[in-house]
């Protein structure tokens, strides 16, 4: 249907876009490998001194720590909720359910600055002092609806007959839960996982307000690109990429040995 | 295919059919489950659908971590200028302070900014969304990761990769020097900013086009190639209509996200451009006058959920994502 020219016209215009996408990152990734404290470019002298000592600071280790706390409970909070909500988002048939699916949307709809301007109100009035406790709340109600949409993809391809045999046989919702349904969606939870876990990784916006005296890495990173540049940032700002880059590639792998096992064994599917 | 609608459920008009016997069953033949598994079980077996059941963690942390703050917002934008109480006698002074100076500018700013921005990642995403959809196949999955990969890396690092990339002596103004040609940085105006905006915002119409792009089935298009239809006229009178849910969805979310942006203006456009968003985070930061920061984020939050409002009642955001599987 589509012409060689045309589909080498499309793949330029592709290229292009991926291209443009990177050039920051590469900027960034340039900026930390020169060994002048400010940037200029063609670089002249190459050192990864400032990757050693982006790894030997206590401080920055003490921001990836706290990132990693926030992200890791993030994780686990959306992937419990989300699971449950996609099952009720895409599976079963319930009243509420159409005000339910736009109630899911709402957060990803909303500047996140205001979101996070809110909720730092919101625990202020609570008498909820802010730490890294309250940015895994914060984190949870933007991404717990994330990891819903994703699982809920999955669910809605559910074959509803392997649970009412299960049914059948005897297994009561709880066990046909964890025993059928829970399997079934192991591929969309790993997804949803991984995606929790980064996007809560990456996050500025919710973090810069409720965070309270507690730093995340973006936010140490943000603070030292308005004042205080030196090439340290680029590289903690590069090394927090290739983190995020390592984790979705497990993910990638993880999908492809899936899909190739799957192909192997069900055939007809 | 919609797995939804079973053919039990529609014929007895009720959610999910109730075996008489299933209420009694997780304390006749589960033994081997748990105390807390027992109660969710029988829990669960009494209502009709469990569908309620699962939504409720989700609804509870929506209901205390998302409309409540918002709530907490708008009220706060009714109580007297420079306190940080919910008790005061409720005024409308932030409103009349807010109409009465030139707050108006930076709210025009971020509805022009977000407008031009959601204009210009329509044309630049329909085309990719369209060679992703249909065209390409295992290209297609390169360039998706290589965009959603993107996602993950801090708006901020992706921003401040641009102003290492334009800035004076830069990576383009370096390159441009060696080979002896002048270079003047974009940086600090209204162009790189909209840039930015194009370029954190991508994802976000670009996804949701995909998503509607293939619900255009291709035998229409090729019925309509053969019946004799100009390309154009096979764009306009079917790849539109039909993609119509990815195009308004994509475009919602691009102007809604875009319209209440801070940092691209802030970290590529210096003191150029005060958004909506940056007015309202002085407020609440450098001011220390929370109600009026509150009053600027309700008009926010008013116009941007008359917008989800409109959008999601013409459009459910369910279409793309069921016909999906």
């Amino acid at each position: 249907m589509t012409s060689r020219t045309q589909k080498i016209g499309f793949g330029a215009f592709a290229g292009v876009v991926l291209l443009v996408f990177y050039f920051p990152l590469l900027s960034v990734a340039l900026a930390s490998l020169s060994k002048k404290r400010y940037f200029s470019f063609p670089i002249e002298n190459y050192t990864l001194k400032w990757y050693s000592d982006a790894i030997h600071s206590a401080a920055i280790s003490e921001y990836v720590t706290i990132s990693l706390k926030i992200a890791a409970l993030t994780t686990i909070f959306s992937l419990v909720i989300g699971f449950f909500a996609a099952l009720a988002y895409a599976r079963y048939p319930w009243r509420g359910r159409k005000s339910f699916q736009r109630l899911v949307l709402l957060p990803l709809f909303f500047p996140q600055t205001v979101l996070g301007l809110a909720l730092l109100m919101w625990f202020s009035f609570l008498g909820v002092t802010t730490s890294w406790m309250t940015a895994v709340v914060a984190h949870t109600v933007w991404i717990a609806p994330i990891a819903t949409l994703i699982i809920a993809i999955q669910a809605y391809s559910l074959d509803p007959s392997l649970e009412e045999a299960s049914r059948d046989l005897g297994a009561t919702r709880w066990q046909t839960l964890r025993m059928v349904t829970l399997p079934l969606l192991g591929q969309s939870l790993f997804s949803a996982g991984c995606f929790s876990f980064l996007l809560s990784w990456g996050n500025f916006a919710l973090s810069l307000f409720t965070t309270g005296a507690d730093s995340a890495l973006p936010e140490w990173l943000y603070s030292r690109m308005v004042v205080g540049y030196q090439p340290l940032i680029p590289a903690v700002g590069t090394l927090s990429v290739l983190g995020a880059v390592a984790v979705a590639l497990v993910l990638l792998l993880f999908l492809q040995w899936r899909s190739r096992r799957h192909k192997t064994t069900a055939p007809a599917a | 295919m919609n797995t939804l609608d079973l053919p039990s459920i529609t014929a007895t008009g009720r959610p999910i059919v109730i075996d008489p016997t299933d209420a009694a069953r997780p304390y006749l033949d589960d033994r081997r489950d748990g105390c807390v598994s027992r109660w969710l079980a029988h829990r669960l077996a009494k209502s009709a659908s469990p569908g309620l059941w699962y939504a409720s963690p989700l609804i509870l942390v929506l209901l205390v971590g998302f409309v409540a703050p918002l709530f907490c917002v708008v009220w706060f934008s009714f109580m007297p200028e420079r306190t940080f109480s919910l008790f005061g006698t409720p005024t409308f002074s932030n409103y009349t302070q807010i109409f009465g100076q030139t707050y108006y500018r930076s709210l025009f700013w971020s509805l022009g900014l977000g407008a031009l921005t959601t204009a210009i990642l329509l044309v630049i995403c329909y085309p990719l969304a369209f060679a992703l959809a249909k065209v390409f196949k295992r290209f297609a999955t390169f360039v998706t990761i290589g965009i959603t990969l993107s996602l993950f890396v801090s708006e901020n690092i992706r921003l401040f990769g641009w102003v290492l990339g334009l800035m004076k002596g830069g990576v383009i103004g370096g390159l441009l020097g060696t080979l002896g040609l002048p270079y003047a940085s974009p940086l600090y105006d209204v162009g790189v900013i909209v840039l930015g905006l194009v370029y954190v915002y991508l994802p976000f119409m670009l996804f949701p086009l995909i998503l509607g792009i293939q619900m255009v089935p291709d035998q229409v298009r090729e019925a309509a190639f053969d019946l004799g239809a100009s390309r154009w006229r096979v764009f306009r009178e079917i790849d539109v209509p039909l993609s119509m849910p990815g195009i308004v969805i994509g475009s919602m979310l691009t102007f809604v996200l875009a319209v209440g942006a801070m940092a691209e203006a802030k970290i590529l456009g210096g003191q150029k451009v005060v958004t909506i968003a940056a007015e309202i985070e002085t407020a609440f930061t450098y001011a220390q006058n929370w109600p009026l920061g509150s009053g600027l984020s309700t008009l926010l939050i008013g116009i941007v959920g008359t917008i989800v409002f409109l959008t999601l009642r013409k459009f459910d955001p369910e279409t793309l994502l069921g016909n999906k599987s």
